[in-house]
């Protein structure tokens, strides 16, 4: 692993770090407090501007847009932390198997990963979602298979490169199982290709989310989300314009932020290299 | 010959695969596809009316087989809900996502290589920072989102751009362009930054090549360096992410279709999923893999003829 110092140094990653690190905050604290309830109508405010009371103006039942896109983060970490576990996960076993056997079972689990570029964007997540129907659980799962090919690319590379280094050969000549060579002298040579992967693959599941819940197939009420918000937005939006910019805004910095966090990982990472 | 001989082998198995998993997807993931037609609480005699349509009582493997024969032979099936041949009602969309995808991808290109050199030849200073630091920002906005502010701006501010809507260019090609473009620019904005990004790497990696030292030794001005020998062998990378960004664009068009409520095939997937026309849904995602499939074995092809490097090395 770096030291401290040495990632500090990258600026970008320092943006991005510090920009989840807010959002982040936003959601613990959502979790115990938001200004307003966030489903609590007010009708005497409706589509009201931005002002002291409300600080990102009210939506068309009157509710409290700050407070929903505070609730909103809590979604978008889940959703984003699941997913890519699902993806790392089985990325992981699959990549180790196709590195690890070779020949043809590589070609088959790589020929399969690589068909998942013909379903452009979304459009796996879509297929997925409209045989499962939407709502929070198919979501992170679909988003998760849309991560798998990523984490299984990396760990795939990574187990045909280590398998023939000396330290693994030398491990198994002790008569170290697979298993045990796999966790603890293969895999911790993987971990920075796969944080920078994970930071990346996490602000795409976000990404895909909000595309998802824009189109009624994502998450579904009482379960809150920006892009189901986004989409709410989308008839006021002249009425309105701070709704619909302000929910797009957060999500850009969300995506933003790990998108940054990645880069910056992963120049820091090529710099000690 | 051998070669391309092998690039179409794999191209055949990978439209083989493309469509095993979308037939798994629809037919075999659901357990029973009549039941993702009729809902879960659908009258019993419809379920088994609606599987003998579909076909449902014969073994997986053989509705597999015939699905593809037919398709092979150009028949796609019936949609359930239009009761018209999906050929038909593909047919009527293509035009729309056709000229979304090019148009978009012609505004990738024409702003994204300019800015691309800029960046490199600005190398360090601040406005190359600057727009460095928009390039982040271009890949991380949702496309989406972007067309609201777009709609906002160019609709709403300045009224110059129609907000919703499409009128066929045999119509009126005027107000076809207009009424494409912003849905286009909101589409090619993250492909603009991907192209600024790695035309500027490319172009930097380039610059410390021994032959560029060679062409400065000679006496070449800067401009004939740059344009005459770096670029061109910059652009040529370049080629290759074009088949992904063709694949970008149509997968972005799912939404950016239904922001504009553009009639093209974004717009008929996510109404088929509405309406659960299973047969046309999964007619459809076959097309656009095999589309983008065919965009990436054409721009793989166009690389060998362009580049004999890549041809002669295997």
């Amino acid at each position: 692993m770096m030291k401290w110092k040495q990632l500090i140094r990258s600026k970008l990653l320092v943006i991005g770090a510090s920009m989840i690190a807010l959002l982040f905050g936003l959601m613990v604290i959502s979790l115990f407090y938001t200004p307003y309830e966030p489903n609590a109508m007010n009708p005497a405010m409706r589509l009201a501007p931005p002002q002291p009371a409300y600080w990102l103006g009210t939506d068309n039942f009157g509710r409290d847009i700050f407070s929903r896109i505070m609730e909103g983060t809590q979604t978008a970490f889940l959703i984003g932390l699941l997913s890519v576990a699902i993806g790392l996960f089985c990325g992981l076993i699959i990549g180790a198997v196709a590195g690890y056997a070779g020949g043809w079972l590589d070609e088959i689990l790589m020929r399969i990963m690589d068909a998942k570029l013909a379903f452009p964007g979304i459009l796996l997540a879509i297929m997925l979602v409209s045989v499962f129907g939407p709502g929070l659980g198919n979501t992170i799962v679909a988003l998760g298979v849309m991560s798998i090919p990523a984490f299984a690319r990396i760990s795939r590379s990574g187990f045909i490169q280590y398998k023939e280094f000396v330290f693994v050969k030398a491990a198994k000549a002790r008569g170290a199982g697979p298993l045990r060579i796999v966790f603890r002298h293969i895999l911790p040579n993987m971990t920075s290709p796969l944080i920078v992967a994970a930071s990346l693959r996490f602000s795409g599941s976000i990404l895909a989310e909000a595309g998802l819940s824009y189109l009624g197939l994502g998450v579904q009420p009482p379960d809150p989300s920006w892009g189901r918000m986004l989409s709410e937005a989308q008839p006021y939006i002249v009425n309105a314009p701070w709704y619909v910019i302000m929910t797009g805004a957060v999500i850009t910095a969300m995506v933003l932020g790990f998108n940054l966090l990645g880069d910056g990982l992963r120049d820091a990472y090529d710099n000690k290299g | 010959m051998r070669f391309y001989i092998r690039k179409l082998v794999t191209l055949a198995s990978t439209v083989l695969l493309v469509s095993v998993i979308t037939f798994l997807v629809f037919q075999v993931l659901p357990g029973d596809p009549a039941q993702i037609v009729l809902g879960v609480d659908a009258d019993p005699h419809q379920l088994a009316e609606l599987r003998r349509t579909m076909g449902l009582e014969r073994p997986a493997a053989e509705r597999y087989a015939a699905w593809i024969k037919e398709a092979a032979a150009g028949d796609l099936g019936e949609s359930l809900r239009y009761h018209r041949p999906v050929k038909e009602i593909v047919a009527e969309r293509m035009p729309v996502t056709v000229s979304l995808a090019l148009m978009s991808l012609g505004l990738t290109l024409l702003i994204g290589i300019p800015l691309g050199i800029y960046v490199a030849r600005q190398d360090g200073k601040f406005s190359a920072l600057l727009l460095s630091a928009l390039t982040q920002l271009g890949l991380a906005v949702p496309s989406f989102w972007l067309s609201f502010v777009l709609i906002l701006l160019f609709s709403v501010a300045f009224k110059w751009f129609p907000s919703f809507g499409y009128v066929p260019w045999s119509e009126n090609p005027a107000q076809a362009f207009r009424s494409l473009l912003l849905p286009s620019l909101a589409l090619a904005i993250p492909g603009i930054a991907v192209v600024i990004r790695y035309l500027r790497n490319t172009l930097l990696d380039q610059a410390r090549m021994d032959y560029v030292r060679t062409a400065r030794s000679k006496g070449l001005r800067e401009r004939a360096v740059m344009y005459r020998h770096i670029l061109r062998n910059s652009l040529i990378p370049v080629l290759t992410i074009v088949g992904l960004l063709i694949a970008d664009t149509l997968g972005g068009s799912i939404v950016v279709e239904n922001v504009f409520a553009l009639p093209g095939l974004g717009n008929l997937l996510i109404t088929s999923i509405g309406t659960r026309d299973l047969p046309l849904l999964q007619t459809m995602v076959l097309y656009i893999a095999v589309i983008v499939v065919l965009i990436n074995f054409i721009v793989d092809i166009l690389y060998m003829v362009i580049d004999p490097r890549i041809r002669l090395k295997r």
